[in-house]
């Protein structure tokens, strides 16, 4: 499904990201993992479109799409969420999850004013899918909050059901566990296994959480200092001395 | 801590007499050919003293002031209530915006000539700023030169009339449109551009605009400006007491009633109450269409817009170009209504004036803006009396304004969305 070779990224003379490959099946969790610094946002940034790769190709679904507009690899069905939660604050949870359906903006605009009957039901329908995964991440009853004002678990469960609501094939997670306490890592760790299991969504996942990321992924990328260190099996990297070594130091 | 204050208290009370005395107290007089230089009088420079002790003393004790001020609104009874639920929310604004309808119909069969003329400036600040609320308060583009698409729909109707006999109907859309058409240039190189970067392109463009008009003399007729802009007419009736163009009739003679001047001044502000309300409602409508979410997510955070698949482009522009028609419509309507227009109606301050509206209203609200358009522009009319002080009563409401309310009159409240339970 998505496939990322030889990926380089290089900014003056740092050279942030080096020959890195990463692919996705389908009907996969996918983790790259490395120490603090190793690249690993980078890369989803360039995949993601925010950054133009200076070297390599990415595909998805076959088709190159390194330096298209961010926006537009979004629309193909692949979409991410950030490091530190980006919602719509001022907005009502809600609205943040309608923002997200937007396909029918640019065409729409006649249709929006004289409220056709297509236009309703199209309203109805995101209307429809909002609630559905509010519910799925218990937000419900905050439907019409302001979204500045969830607590922060909340924040980042509304930011995948934000990414959700645009139904797509890839989900790509820049650390979701990330200040979260024990409790809600274990719900995010359900509810990301139950997103590839029940909504059949391929999953990349970048993350420090080791217990988390080694539960559920079903391959590992290691990077280091910008290099690909390892990829395999959560087992195979449980088990390899470089990532030992990068992530231990050397003895 | 108290140190601090003397400090500063006594730095303020000499800025205060450096920059007064010389302003109130020093003369210049024409003698002849030559110019001479006279001192103060004795009751200025007491004046001038006096007003340094003030500022020192208030500087002195500003936290203590400032805290009595902070406390000033608890006294209202309104403060403390708790939230209103959405239906009796929007049941008042539903009430309020059909009161204040009846009562902008009733209004210039109540008032004076001159009331209506008020009401008539009213009504364009309220489109002008309603259009601007777009771009402003919900897409969070700094817009300094939106005076600019005023001017455009303004010129382009008296330059259709001047060159090509075009009526007042026919030149609204097509001033509006082309007002459209600006914005929509415009939007292309500020696409990158975000808060003061934004707001110093569009103060250039406004500038543009302006020194334009000014300069392009065999066109535009430059300062002198571009008088003899007809009036609409009603089903080709005119409200002229004589009739201008062939095959026109005159109203009062259609009816069999007395001639009137103020049939015109009337149909005028009818005309502009019926394009207020169309501009409130539509953009009312796009506030609640995915455009207008848009909009605000891309106030909000515009990397996760366009995460999400957003175009930064098409919601920049669509903003811009919106924005723009609305100050098309209100400039149409401007032009008619003065009959002659100079390139003097269009400076900064009147983006300065429309952006105060927008922010004293509250950013995204449109019962606050339309608040704010009557009180910026009826405030100075009543403050005639104080003559040359009434700027500066203006610029001090604006000051305590933003220091009780810096949200606004009437701050923007999200819709509250019904979800339906699942059955």
């Amino acid at each position: 499904m998505l496939e990322v070779q030889n990926l380089s990224m290089r900014f003056g003379g740092l050279l942030a990201v080096d020959q890195v490959s990463v692919d996705v099946r389908e009907h996969e969790i996918v983790s790259i993992i490395g120490p603090n610094g190793a690249g690993k946002t980078t890369v989803f940034n360039c995949i993601s479109g925010f950054y133009k790769p200076t070297g390599g190709k990415i595909l998805f679904q076959g088709q190159e799409i390194q330096g298209k507009p961010d926006y537009k690899i979004s629309r193909l069905g692949m979409v991410r969420t950030f490091q530190h939660v980006r919602l719509f604050s001022k907005m009502t949870v809600v609205e943040n999850l309608l923002v997200a359906q937007h396909r029918h903006l640019n065409t729409n605009l006649f249709a929006g004013l004289l409220k056709t009957p297509d236009y309703r039901e199209r309203e109805k329908k995101s209307l429809e899918r909002a609630r559905y995964w509010l519910d799925r991440v218990g937000l419900l009853e905050m439907a019409n909050w302001e979204a500045g004002n969830l607590a922060y678990g909340q924040q980042r469960r509304l930011e995948i059901a934000r990414c959700m609501v645009t139904e797509p094939q890839l989900l790509m997670l820049d650390e979701p566990a990330a200040g979260l306490n024990p409790a809600e890592t274990k719900e995010l760790d359900q509810l990301i296994v139950s997103l590839k299991e029940d909504y059949n969504v391929s999953v990349l996942l970048i993350e420090h959480d080791m217990s988390l990321v080694m539960g559920i992924s079903d391959r590992i990328n290691v990077i280091n200092q910008g290099r690909p260190l390892a990829s395999g099996t959560p087992e195979e990297i449980r088990q390899n001395d470089d990532v030992i070594k990068a992530y231990l130091g050397e003895a | 801590m108290a140190a601090h204050n003397l400090k500063h208290a006594l730095f303020c009370a000499f800025i205060t007499v450096i920059i007064s005395y010389p302003i109130l107290g020093l003369n210049l007089i024409a003698q002849g050919t030559s110019v001479t230089l006279e001192g103060a009088t004795t009751a200025t420079v007491v004046n001038v003293f006096l007003a340094a002790v003030a500022v020192f003393l208030f500087q002195l004790f500003r936290d203590n002031i400032m805290g009595v001020f902070g406390r000033v609104p608890n006294l209202n009874p309104l403060a403390k209530r708790g939230p209103v639920s959405q239906e009796k929310r929007l049941l008042m604004e539903r009430v309020f915006f059909v009161a204040i309808i009846l009562l902008a119909l009733v209004w210039p069969f109540i008032v004076s000539r001159g009331a209506v003329d008020l009401a008539t400036l009213v009504l364009i600040y309220i489109m002008l700023a309603l259009g601007l609320n777009v771009v402003v308060g919900l897409a969070g583009l700094l817009d300094l030169g939106y005076v600019a698409f005023y001017a455009v729909g303004a010129y382009t109707f008296a330059l259709l009339s001047q060159y090509f006999g075009i009526s007042f109907w026919l030149a609204l859309p097509i001033g509006a449109l082309l007002a459209a058409l600006f914005g929509f240039v415009l939007g292309f190189p500020v696409l990158r551009l975000r808060g003061d970067y934004l707001a110093i392109v569009t103060l250039g463009f406004g500038e543009i605009i302006r020194i334009l008009l000014n300069n392009w003399t065999t066109l535009t007729g430059g300062p002198n400006g571009i008088g003899g802009i007809p009036d609409p007419t009603l089903f080709g009736m005119e409200f002229g007491r004589r009739v201008k163009e062939e095959g026109n009739v005159s109203f009062h003679e259609t009816f069999g009633i007395a001639y009137s001047g103020e049939h015109k001044v009337i149909f005028l502000y009818l005309i502009a109450l019926v394009l207020a309300i169309f501009t409130l409602l539509v953009i009312r409508r796009f506030m609640r269409m995915p455009v207008g979410r848009a909009w605000e997510a891309l106030r909000e955070d515009e990397i996760a817009a366009r995460s999400l698949g957003m175009s930064r482009t098409a919601v920049k522009l669509s903003a811009f170009t919106i924005g723009a028609f609305f100050a098309g419509f209100a400039g149409t309507v401007f032009a008619s209504k003065q009959g002659f227009i100079s390139p003097e109606s269009f400076v900064f301050l009147e983006s300065a004036i429309i952006l105060a509206i927008v922010v004293l209203g509250g950013m995204g609200s449109q019962v606050g803006v339309i608040l704010a358009a009557i009180a910026v522009t009826i405030l100075p009319e009543l403050a005639r009396e104080f003559s040359e002080y009434r700027m500066l009563i203006f610029g001090a409401a604006m000051v305590l304004m933003m220091v009780w309310r810096p949200q606004g009159l009437l701050p923007m409240r999200r819709i509250q969305i019904e979800l339906k339970e699942q059955g």
